[in-house]
């Protein structure tokens, strides 16, 4: 801030200075206009942000180009539906939302089950345009959130960076946080989902948070506490801050660093954190009740037993009578802390950690005890190359930089190493939390670059000037500097630097080279419109996903319900506009495993199931005609684990031959019979999918099917698309028994 | 024949009162050919008209009738008046207004034709007479499967129904294949091929009516547009944007039971037969930046050919509509304006456009045309060559302050005829045109004079 304010001061005398000058002679405004070292930093650096600004937005924008402005797989299309909701009808009426158009018949109460903050966000920004006379459409608003809110994030990677370390390595956090393909994964034009604002608001409260550690001042603990407000309000990962703060300032306290400056911080974000976080109603008193909020509450009193023994050391100045106290308030303190949280936990009034939460510290866990969670793809554990593929050289620089870091240990570089270093660990647990530590491998490694870079300058820059001035004082005052000054006589060690800056500038280029095309190539991808290229090259498009939504949308009943796997009830209620018996919000394993399990069973099984659930039409993605790897029949299995979790009459070797999944003649009798194979492959016998394959041959699989002859006797085929990738069955009603 | 006209004259008084027109006495039809056209799902009918003046004083109009059931499904009536002879022929069209009459017989409907010059006692006139009906092909069966072609019922009467007396008639009905599956006979009366010929019937009283049902094949796409909202919207920096607003729909046979998709790919000449999925909008010539897309995003299958005197929009909407199925989409596109909007001499300036849906062989059921000012303009007026309702609106869209007139125009029962050109005059002060880049350019400046100003003060309370 110090520096912020002496640049503007030197600015404006700058301006006063060159007005009179304009005045007097023409010959000396041009000099007047040269600026001074200082402010061409700053218009440089100002430049420089603005340019990643710009850069960080526009990278986001391949699948616009490439496809169109759409919302993008499955998530998405819920919080857009919900945002439609919120600008069509307003704040009470999304507040008060009973939706019973999904989970049929249980429904949804939305406004309390959300985290409406992501919402309420392209709702402001929508109506912000409109009032400023722009009349966008509130789906532009949503594609482009994501993109604009990553332009602010490398705004407070810039500020996070300058407060941690310097100016140069802000700047370099700033780009590097830009292109991150990391953070890009979830941030692109279309990917309106919560993370979209959260990542911003995390960084946002961390750098807030630092910012008070350093200041002790109670404007930034209170910038914080509305910092953690915005992140409770947009993601379930302000869990995350609320764990993550209190163990710095614990690490703190064990080293030694406790100070006023802490205490002020710490204890102003917590309280008004806590009463803020408070308001959102899908939060409400789980952040004083659940188990995973009682570090905080720990770390919260230790403070003020700390604060305390302070107080009764600086009255007592005895230090043999403070011993004994210490004694007896410490063991009195965990006694009672003790007992308060097995009496809490007893009781039920603490409530236990959650499945998620658990399969967070125990990576096996949700393998073993939910497959729900199991089934998610993103909850997969992360595989090596996923690392290699988001970070590329973020993963060589980050232990470089949290050597720097180590070098000169502070208080904001200690959060920083602990942010990045827990974050990592829950990357590695799993898949989507690569996005969490995205922005912490990313300042670490821009310290890691600044440093480098700025140690071999000064170099560079020292051993030019020995020979014109004689004195290194000008050179700046880093250490790196002072000490190779020292050390003069080394031979070679201009052309090293350079070898060595060359070498980092080729390593930031092939990175921003790796960036852009994976951003493009895997990233882009909207997931609901297929590419793919055909035999010329040219480009082919399925769009069979919105074909068969759209014809739900216009050629069904208004109140039919639809079944399907969960996966599509998002997008079946937001483009199908239909009612749906489970969706992406899973939070009712029991319903799933109805659905699971009646798509599991046979069809005379499965009728009565459909029949219980007012079922008038299923829906299957099924992906044998055109290779479309992602289908109900590869899913299938996760449709039996989680059926058969409730329903021990589905098991899962029933549909395995020695312990192998198969569609062809060799699978089990269940396999060939079951509901999810019938309807996928009704009249799939008859068609002919590749050149020279027999009749029926399922190119996802690569096998001729099992059951060529399928017949059906309670449902019938209502539309299919024209990829064959969705099939539509209407359940018919029972037939009449006379 | 004396008894089957008897015959008639008993028809007659079962369905119409005994009529009791003196002026119509004055007129008589000497010869009446009528020709019916039902190969799509708009009913086209061409009429010609021998008309002789029998009374004593000059007659200036000459009346058309039709049934209550015909009357409204009447899309357009179009009249005109042919002189001289076969090569040398040319016509003068006339005008033709719908008009109640006090002593109507079953509520039938009436238009006058009025001539350009009375018709003098004993002189003739032949008339060109062309309606177009819509809705008027009613399926039987009611739904249909997918590998059934679709059956329609078409009604009308064998003898034109008139408040003259017709000398002598004749009708043609052209049926779209030669499936007709019965059509009612009236003696004479004959099929070959897609034609059936009715007639030459003569001497019949006024106000006769043969009632016929011809039960006939027709797959020809029955593509209704339910509403159809264009909006033009007037940008004098050099453009017009025009927005469609489709719903469509298969007027046909319902669609019965199953869809099978392998029927449909595989034996598509049986397999839904009377379904359609591409269609045709014939766009202005200078066509540019078209896009086509629903409520869910861009739709991809289309393809635009661009030509000199007319663009080609092909398009499929996202699946087949098979009858009774719905789809709505919106074609949006962009022309320049110096094509279509000029100076009249008064100094005002007037929009000429096409007022119909650019879909080739559909009815629209209801249209809105909303021609959306620039912002400033005054005195909107609409000239159009047949009545609509008319109505004037407010819209906002970017950076306007007091909102841009739209001026509304709403038809039922539009057809391709009704593809003319109509105009919207206004008054613009071309001083408007910028408001909108002064506000921008205002804009931008306060935000700099802000941040000059916020540099420049010093907030805090203690001096540094």
């Amino acid at each position: 801030m110090g520096g912020k304010q002496d640049s503007t001061k030197s600015e404006s005398m700058a301006t006063t200075k060159t007005a009179p000058d304009l005045l007097n002679s023409s010959i000396f405004s041009f000099k007047s206009l040269k600026l001074k070292t200082k402010q061409q930093e700053l218009l440089i650096r100002v430049s420089i942000l603005g340019l990643v600004y710009v850069l960080a937005f526009i990278a986001r924008l391949f699948s616009v180009l490439r496809y169109e402005s759409m919302i993008h797989e499955f998530d998405p299309y819920f919080n857009y539906r919900t945002t439609l909701f919120l600008t069509e009808k307003g704040f009470y009426e999304f507040w008060n939302w009973f939706d019973s158009e999904s989970w049929y018949p249980l429904g949804r109460i939305i406004g309390g089950t959300l985290y409406p903050g992501l919402m309420v966000t392209a709702a402001l920004i929508y109506w912000t345009l409109r009032f400023l006379r722009f009349f966008v459409h509130i789906r532009e608003v949503c594609v482009l959130t994501a993109p604009f809110f990553a332009s602010n994030t490398t705004l407070v990677a810039y500020f996070f960076g300058k407060e941690i370390w310097d100016t140069g390595a802000g700047l370099v956090a700033a780009v590097l946080i830009a292109i991150c393909p990391g953070y890009i994964s979830r941030s692109v034009a279309g990917s309106y989902d919560n993370e979209a604002v959260a990542i911003f608001a995390l960084l946002l409260t961390f750098y807030l948070f630092v910012k008070a550690v350093n200041t002790g001042s109670l404007a930034w603990a209170l910038g914080s506490a509305f910092g953690y407000f915005y992140m409770v309000s947009a993601w379930g990962g302000y869990v995350f801050i609320i764990n993550l703060v209190p163990l710095y300032v614990l690490v703190l306290l064990i080293t030694g660093r406790y100070s006023m400056r802490l205490y002020i911080a710490y204890n102003c974000m917590y309280i008004l954190g806590m009463l803020l976080a408070m308001q959102i109603r899908f939060v409400g008193f789980q952040h004083v009740q659940s188990g995973e909020h009682m570090g905080a509450m720990g770390v919260f009193l230790l403070m003020q037993v700390f604060y305390f023994l302070d107080w009764v050391k600086y009255q007592l100045n005895d230090i043999k009578l403070f011993q004994t106290f210490l004694r007896i308030t410490v063991t009195s303190a965990i006694l009672v802390g003790g007992v308060a949280l097995g009496v809490g936990t007893a009781s039920g009034y603490i409530s236990p950690w959650t499945g998620r939460f658990y399969s967070l510290l125990d990576p096996t866990y949700a393998k073993d005890h939910i497959p729900i969670i199991a089934s998610v793809s993103e909850h997969q554990p992360t595989a090596w190359s996923s690392f290699m593929f988001d970070y590329h050289i973020l993963l060589f620089l980050f232990p470089a930089g949290l050597y720097f870091c180590f070098k000169r240990l502070t208080d904001a570089t200690i959060f920083i190493v602990m942010y990045g270093l827990t974050s990592l660990y829950f990357a590695g647990v799993m898949v989507r939390l690569i996005l969490v530590a995205t922005p912490a491998v990313c300042l670490i490694s821009a310290i890691a670059v600044s440093a480098t870079v700025k140690n071999l300058t000064s170099l560079l820059r020292t051993k030019q000037k020995v020979p014109q001035s004689g004195s290194t004082k000008g050179a700046g005052s880093s250490k790196a500097s002072s000490k190779v000054t020292l050390d003069q006589s080394q031979p070679f060690q201009k052309n090293g630097a350079i070898a060595l800056l060359l070498g980092v500038f080729y390593l930031l280029s092939r990175y921003a080279i790796h960036c852009t095309w994976v951003t493009s190539e895997a990233y882009s991808s909207p997931s609901i419109v297929l590419a793919a290229r055909g035999a010329h090259g040219n480009r082919i498009i399925f769009d069979d996903y919105r074909e068969a939504y759209y014809w739900l949308r216009q050629n069904t009943p208004t109140d039919a319900k639809i079944m399907s796997w969960w996966d599509y009830g998002y997008q079946i209620t937001a483009m199908g506009n239909r009612t749906v018996i489970v969706d992406n919000n899973t939070w009712n394993n029991t319903h799933i495993a109805t659905v699971g399990r009646a798509m599991s069973s046979y069809e005379d099984e499965a009728y009565d199931i459909m029949r219980s659930l007012d079922v008038n039409y299923v829906l299957v993605v099924f992906g044998g005609v055109t290779g479309y790897s992602s289908d109900d029949i590869n899913k299938f299995l996760w449709m039996v684990r989680i059926g058969g979790g409730v329903f021990p009459v589905i098991k899962e070797p029933d549909y395995l031959v020695n312990g192998e999944f198969r569609v062809d003649k060799g699978a089990s009798p269940k396999m060939l019979n079951c509901l999810m194979y019938k309807l996928c492959y009704y009249r799939f016998g008859e068609l002919t999918t590749e050149y020279g394959k027999p009749t029926g041959y399922d190119r996802a699989r690569g096998v001729e099917i099992g059951n060529k002859d399928i017949k059906l006797e309670h449902l019938e085929e209502a539309y299919t698309t024209s990829n064959w990738i969705v099939r539509i069955y209407r359940v018919k009603p029972p037939t009449n028994r006379l | 024949m004396a008894a089957r006209i008897g015959i008639f004259i008993v028809f007659v008084a079962v369905f119409l009162s005994i009529p009791a027109f003196s002026s119509a006495q004055d007129l008589q039809i000497v010869n009446a050919e009528r020709r019916i056209d039902l190969s799509s799902h708009i009913v086209k009918a061409f009429l010609t008209v021998k008309v002789e003046n029998i009374g004593k004083d000059p007659a200036a109009e000459m009346l058309l009738a039709f049934p209550p059931t015909q009357i409204k499904n009447l899309a357009m009536v179009q009249a005109l008046a042919v002189t001289g002879k076969k090569k040398k022929k040319t016509y003068v069209p006339l005008d033709v207004k719908p008009t109640e009459q006090p002593d109507a017989p079953n509520d039938t409907g009436y238009f006058r034709v009025s001539f350009v010059s009375p018709l003098g006692p004993g002189e003739t006139i032949t008339l060109e007479v062309l309606y177009i009906l819509t809705h008027s092909l009613e399926p039987f069966p009611v739904e249909i499967t997918q590998s059934e072609s679709q059956l329609v019922y078409y009604h009308d009467s064998a003898v034109i129904l008139s408040p003259y007396h017709v000398k002598q008639q004749t009708t043609f009905v052209k049926t779209p294949s030669t499936r007709v599956e019965s059509f009612t006979s009236i003696e004479p009366a004959n099929r070959a091929g897609k034609e059936i010929k009715y007639g030459p019937y003569k001497n019949h009283a006024p106000n006769s009516y043969t009632p016929v049902i011809i039960h006939f094949e027709n797959n020809s796409p029955f593509a209704v547009v339910e509403e159809l909202e264009r909006e033009i919207e007037i940008s004098h920096w050099g453009s017009l944007q025009i927005t469609e607003h489709y719903k469509l729909t298969h007027g046909g046979a319902r669609h019965k039971g199953v869809f099978s998709r392998v029927d449909y790919q595989s034996r598509r000449s049986v397999s839904g037969a009377s379904s359609f999925n591409g269609l045709l909008a014939v766009l202005p010539p200078r066509v540019n930046s078209v896009y086509y897309r629903d409520d869910i995003g861009n739709i991809s299958t289309s393809h635009l050919r661009t030509g000199f005197r007319k663009s080609e929009l092909e398009f499929e909407p996202r699946y087949p509509l098979f009858g009774g199925w719905r789809a709505t989409f919106i074609i949006g596109y962009r022309v320049p304006l110096e094509d279509y909007l000029f100076e009249a001499s008064d100094g005002r300036r007037y929009l000429n456009f096409t007022f119909g849906c650019p879909l080739v062989e559909t009815i629209v059921n209801k249209l809105t045309v909303k021609v959306v000012l620039p912002e400033g303009s005054k005195d909107p007026s609409a000239v159009l060559p047949f009545t609509v309702n008319q109505d004037l609106q407010v819209k906002y869209s970017y950076l306007d302050i007091v909102g841009r007139t739209v001026v509304v125009l709403q038809k039922d029962n539009v057809v391709p005829t009704h593809n003319v050109p109509f105009q919207v005059y206004y008054t613009f002060k071309p001083i408007y045109m910028l408001a909108e880049p002064f506000m921008l350019v205002s804009a931008f400046f306060f935000v700099f004079v802000a941040t000059l100003a916020y540099v420049h003060i010093d907030l805090n309370i203690v001096r540094k």
